[in-house]
């Protein structure tokens, strides 16, 4: 298959591969995919005391065009906001990455880990502030 | 003499990958070559044509060929019919026999890991109400004799099963078959289409019916295969392509010399140099298996032993077969990933063996030829590895087998 200049490139040079701590309070993961599907997509998003997203993090098991989808989206999410994050749609991933229409399931998992990513931290927020709620109405 | 000046190994050439993909389509040999290209300009005639020397010289040349075909497997000439390649001789076997015998019954028996050449033309006989029971083979990819047995039935007419499977290279026991079906009057197709020059066939000592041959996985041209249509005991089928009634009324249109001549000379070259060729390639093989087996979560799909020397299909678990070839572009190999396809399923040849499809998702085929060299080996052994790790490290099922998480206690958000 004949693909872009810019996948190829996000392919042979990933951006931003590696791991947060999972446990750490300001890191938000997600993962999305299947290994009989082909792809899994692990995304890590760390966000700063204003709720931007000061770093992301990515592995994946997938296609060419699946790690580049995600090594493009670690990019893109660095300094938004939450909000600003999950306006990313998975068509402005296929259209800078040109992926080929049987690759757009591609930039669909990129979306969808980033909502993961997003709801994971927003579910540890919430968590950390019922349980120190909780520790207040004890105290 | 024209003189022909052809590079050697498509590898030599710097920028072209490393070519590890003999089972899709072979180069032609270049002393095959050199032997079609008269009977494209000067000896152009049809060997159809009896009544001046153009067409008997074209005739003289597909009988030359003819006879060269058959020498390959001990068959004789008279049973060889020219198609234009395995995917029409496997059309034409297989509806041609079962069209023949169907007032004797409809029951056709084949494989899951047929050619789809094989398959969808069972499905379209189911269309035309014959039923096909399709055997799952072992895990190693070989076909349990017992169940082939239990398969067959009273009004079973025609059985299929393949030679050296096309994926993973093993070996079908095909003798075995063959007495089975003679002991219960069924005809036994093969298609041997992979196995011309990398397996003995001896047609006189075995007990297939009808046999499909293509010429470019043996160094010929595209375009041209053959049919053998045994004659004793005689084998009958019906016609799919009507016309002039050539080939004894069993295929018509007007032969291709160039093509048949090719096809001719690629066998008679198979058949003189096949014992030393493929010790030579069994060794490259073997060396590219030893370069890469101490890796971890490495797989062999399909007998080891019951396969031909030039097939190694391997599954590097939790990485993607796509991305795999893609980090190895200087090879050019094929994988059983649902990437690859346009189907977006993965290999049904490793699925009918039961292997999960993140090894299916995982697999590559490496098949060498007469042009693979120890350095084209060595090069791709160290490529490999490399990239291997590189795709490991990427790999976040990697990082969670390493954990010690089992993969299948996972609840996976599948999309």
């Amino acid at each position: 298959m004949a693909y872009s200049d810019k996948l190829i490139d996000h392919y042979e040079n990933p951006r931003n591969v590696g791991s947060f701590d999972a446990d750490d309070g300001n890191v938000g993961t997600g993962m999305i995919g299947a290994p009989a599907c082909g792809d899994v997509m692990r995304l890590q998003i760390k966000v700063d005391a204003e709720g931007r997203i000061e770093e992301a993090r990515f592995k994946t098991y997938g296609c060419g065009s699946a790690i580049a989808s995600s090594s493009l989206v670690t990019e893109w999410v660095k300094g938004k906001t939450l909000s600003e994050a999950l306006e990313i749609k998975n068509s402005a991933i296929a259209e800078e990455l040109a992926l080929p229409p049987v690759k757009i399931h591609c930039s669909v998992l990129a979306e969808g880990a980033i909502r993961a990513a997003v709801d994971n931290y927003l579910a540890k927020q919430k968590s950390a502030e019922e349980s120190s709620q909780a520790g207040k109405s004890a105290a | 003499m024209r003189v022909y000046v052809m590079q050697n190994s498509p590898a030599a050439n710097a920028r072209s990958p490393i070519y590890l993909d003999y089972s899709a389509t072979t180069p032609v040999d270049p002393r095959v070559a050199e032997k079609m290209i008269s009977y494209l300009t000067e000896h152009f005639g049809n060997p159809a044509s009896r009544s001046h020397e153009y067409g008997w010289k074209a005739e003289q040349a597909v009988e030359e060929a003819r006879e060269q075909v058959a020498a390959l497997v001990q068959a004789d000439s008279k049973e060889i019919i020219w198609t234009s390649g395995a995917t029409e001789s496997n059309n034409l076997a297989i509806k041609g026999a079962a069209h023949f015998h169907r007032a004797k019954g409809r029951h056709l028996i084949t494989v899951k890991t047929e050619h789809k050449s094989v398959l969808d033309t069972m499905r379209e006989l189911e269309r035309e109400e014959f039923e096909v029971t399709y055997l799952n083979p072992d895990p190693d990819g070989l076909i349990d004799p017992d169940m082939f047995a239990a398969a067959l039935r009273p009004d079973t007419v025609l059985a299929s099963a393949m030679l050296v499977n096309n994926e993973i290279g093993v070996i079908q026991d095909i003798a075995a078959l063959g007495a089975m079906c003679r002991a219960n009057g069924t005809l036994l197709h093969v298609d041997a289409a992979q196995a011309t020059g990398k397996c003995v066939i001896d047609l006189e000592k075995t007990p297939v019916d009808l046999m499909s041959f293509s010429a470019h996985k043996t160094y010929g041209p595209k375009g041209i295969g053959a049919l053998y249509v045994r004659r004793k005991p005689r084998v009958r089928i019906e016609a799919q392509i009507h016309g002039g009634g050539h080939e004894s009324g069993m295929r018509s249109g007007t032969l291709p010399t160039h093509q048949i001549v090719g096809m001719g000379e690629a066998f008679r070259i198979a058949r003189e140099e096949m014992t030393l060729e493929n010790a030579r390639i069994k060794r490259l093989r073997n060396r590219l298996l030893d370069g890469v087996r101490d890796l971890e979560e490495v797989y062999i799909n399909g007998s080891m032993e019951q396969r031909v020397a030039h097939n190694l299909n391997l599954s590097f678990n939790y990485i993607e077969g796509e991305s795999l070839m893609m980090a190895m572009k200087d090879l050019a190999v094929s994988s059983g990933s649902a990437c690859t396809s346009a189907s977006l399923e993965p290999s049904y040849v490793l699925r009918a063996l039961g292997r999960p499809d993140q090894l299916a998702h995982s697999s590559i085929r490496f098949t060498l030829g007469r042009y693979t060299t120890e350095q084209d080996i060595d090069y791709a052994v160290a490529l490999i590895r490399e990239k291997i790790q590189k795709l490991r490290d990427l790999s976040p099922l990697w990082d969670m087998y390493k954990a010690g998480i089992d993969l299948d206690s996972v609840q996976w958000a599948a999309h």
